[in-house]
């Protein structure tokens, strides 16, 4: 662990329940600056499910989010979870921060999504661009009338620069649902890194990858944590992939997580190899 | 690259300045007494319905919002114009039974001090002021309505228009609105002449066609920029919009606000070019056509908006005028060709062409498409 690094990520006992099914259940990692954390667990162990807490798709019934030194997700179980709340910690939060995703986009985070969501009408080289409005300085006059001009271009000149970087170049101008998979899924991650993120949220940035591109997403996504100086936070099921890359792993299963460690210590966990492992190694 | 997007730009610019003078000439030798002044008609209702149909088009086609309240916005610009217009001679004709609240129009205002350029401007300080209007009213509406969901969104929207209209015809507000009776004599295209030195010059359609042309820049130069981009994403997918840093409510209410802005700047048009306004008239059915004008274009062209209202202005005012009237492409049917049968041909080659050009006539694509198309073939011979 690189503890001796500022913490980028807190999650503090989150539970996520939806109606009587509790997804993710009184769940709390960390993660320092510059590592590559792993989320691993069987289908419907609540991965994405806390991703989505995470970057503010949903607020937890209970639990706290904090990110680069602040606090920036708080719930605790009200309405009509006050009663129906089926997991712990009721009690321990008390404030109730509740920001949509493009305010945590804006304060550094970014993500890919496990069913790819490029905007389909648009170019690689524009869904690369619009990630880039966030950061603009420009007001809705300046912009209608030009009078944003090197910001435009600046805007332009950093999407193409960014499109070259992961390899894309040669396919900027085609329609982005056009793209292979594996291209699709790099896209996806290029426009993420368009918004400058200090941390990279990576939902199964494989699937649907033979394992010749599995091996090149490898490298890849070391560069980009390097070269960025992103940390990253991955859901994935390829172990090869994940037991190469990460420093640590933290282990879901039926929402509740039952291991983490370093990938030797993953690998020789009892309890990993029972209820995942054993299971679809090879998936 | 670079030089081709500048050479398309160039070749647009100039376009629109030949339209702009061709109709202005139009303007000074095709009287109203001569047979080609539906033409004349055509062209001015065409650009009401253009801007309408376009500022629709960037709500439901850019953005995404499927909203239906476009005839509410459009009312409100229509009468924010009129009442804003009014000469103080003719006020007390117009509100014969009630005692007219607003007591101010701007061209007679800015004329008694600078002449015929303060009625100009008189006029266009009007129309802004009905976009701006709109635009409020808009406001107020999106910030409950703008949470809901497509389908309820439209039903929203459309409700709201219906309110608006009831609203306007409202006894209580008659020193305002003049109740249910019809707001006219204000400043109207058939007025829209000058005298420069001896010769007098006619603007009556180049006014109209002016407002639109600039209004429809305006809005093509908005969906190009960097907002225009977030709308297209959101219509695409919200859900990665969100999570790439753009906010949903803001940018979803500016769509919203400038829409509603344009819709009311063509409200006013159409109260110039018709010489009344009347509450009655915009009806659901207006903004129904309205969205047949954009779906007839293509849903997500600009140009395929224009297109859409001027065909269909120039097909139901004037190519089958002839189906009412006893006598059509030189065939005399009296019998068939009677009151009402222009409507149902029309509705039946409506249905064709939606049916059989599901995109509409340009798809997504854009008139300043076909030069840069082109272009490129040319580039890969060479
Ligand atoms: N919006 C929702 N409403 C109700 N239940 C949900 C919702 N989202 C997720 N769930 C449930 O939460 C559980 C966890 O789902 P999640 O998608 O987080 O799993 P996952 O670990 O990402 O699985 P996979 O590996 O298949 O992607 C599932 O049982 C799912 O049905
Ligand atoms: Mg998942």
């Amino acid at each position: 662990m690189r503890k001796d690094k500022p913490c980028i990520l807190r999650v503090e006992d989150v539970t996520m329940q939806f109606g009587g099914v509790v997804a993710v259940n009184n769940f709390s990692m960390e993660e320092y600056e510059g590592e590559i954390v792993a989320i691993i667990g069987p289908n419907g162990a609540g991965k994405t499910t806390a991703f989505n807490v995470i970057t503010g798709v949903y607020a937890p019934t209970n639990g706290r989010v904090t990110f680069d030194g602040r606090k920036v997700i708080e719930n605790f179980p009200r309405g009509k979870m006050k009663k129906g709340y089926l997991g712990e910690n009721a009690g321990k939060y008390t404030d109730h921060l509740e920001p949509t995703p493009d305010k945590l986009t804006a304060l550094g985070m970014a993500r890919t999504f496990q069913n790819i969501r490029l905007w389909k009408s648009m170019t690689v080289f524009e869904n690369v661009l619009i990630a880039k409005h966030m950061k603009r300085t420009s007001n809705l006059f300046s912009a209608t009338f030009g009078g944003n001009r090197a910001e435009e271009k600046r805007q332009r000149d950093e999407a193409d620069a960014l499109i070259e970087t992961v390899g894309l170049s040669d396919v900027r101008d085609e329609p982005a649902t056009s793209l292979p998979y594996g291209k699709q899924r790099r896209l996806e991650i290029a426009r993420a890194l368009a918004t400058d993120p200090k941390l990279l949220l990576l939902d199964e940035p494989a699937a649907g990858m033979n394992p010749q591109e599995t091996v090149e997403l490898t490298r890849f996504i070391g560069e980009i944590r390097d070269q960025f100086h992103v940390s990253i936070l991955l859901i994935e099921h390829h172990m090869d992939l994940v037991m190469d890359i990460s420093d640590r792993i933290y282990v879901l299963d039926f929402g509740s997580m039952i291991a983490h460690g370093t990938p030797v210590e993953i690998q020789a966990n009892e309890k990993v190899i029972d209820a995942y492992l054993g299971v679809t190694d090879d998936a | 690259m670079k030089q081709n997007e500048k050479k398309v730009s160039w070749i647009s610019f100039l376009l629109v300045l030949a339209f702009l003078g061709l109709v202005f000439w139009l303007d000074q030798i095709i009287k109203p007494t001569n047979k080609m002044y539906m033409l004349m008609t055509v062209l001015q209702k065409g650009s009401v319905y253009a801007l309408a149909a376009v500022s629709m088009n960037l709500l439901n086609g850019y953005t995404g919002l499927f909203s239906l309240g476009h005839a509410g916005f459009m009312l409100i610009g229509a009468y924010t114009y009129a009442i804003f217009t009014i000469p103080s001679s003719a006020r007390d004709t117009v509100y014969q039974y009630f005692d007219a609240a607003i007591r101010i129009s701007f061209p007679e205002l800015l004329s008694n001090s600078m002449g015929s350029a303060g009625t100009v401007l008189g006029v266009a300080i009007a129309v802004i002021f009905a976009g701006l209007a709109a635009a409020f009213f808009g406001y107020l509406i999106g910030l409950p309505v703008l949470r809901l969901k497509s389908d309820y969104l439209a039903i929203a929207t459309l409700g709201f228009a219906e309110i608006i209209r009831a609203v306007f015809q409202w006894q209580k507000l008659g020193p305002i609105t003049n109740g249910s009776n019809l707001l006219k004599n204000f400043m109207r295209t058939s007025l829209f002449k000058l005298k420069v030195g001896d010769t007098k010059l006619v603007f009556s359609t180049f006014v109209p066609v002016l407002i639109a042309t600039l209004s429809i820049i305006v809005i093509v130069k908005l969906v190009n920029s960097t907002y225009g981009r977030a709308f297209k994403a959101i219509r695409d997918d919200e859900v990665a919009a969100e999570a790439m840093g753009i906010n949903l409510a803001k940018h979803k209410m500016i769509s919203f606000t400038v829409s509603s802005f344009f819709a009311g700047v063509s409200g006013a048009m159409m109260a110039m070019v018709l010489s009344i306004a009347q509450a009655s008239n915009f009806k659901a059915a207006m903004t129904y056509e309205i969205l047949l004008m954009v779906v007839l274009g293509g849903i997500g062209s600009t140009s395929g908006s224009v297109i859409g209202s001027f065909l269909f202005v120039a097909a139901s005012e004037w190519w089958l005028r002839g189906l009412d009237s006893g006598k059509f492409l030189g065939i005399e049917a009296p019998g068939i060709f009677r009151n009402g049968f222009r409507l149902v041909v029309f509705s039946v080659i409506i249905m064709i062409v939606v049916l059989f050009f599901r995109k509409g006539i340009m798809g997504e694509r854009e008139i300043s498409d076909l030069f840069r198309e082109k272009k490129k073939a040319k580039g890969a011979a060479r």
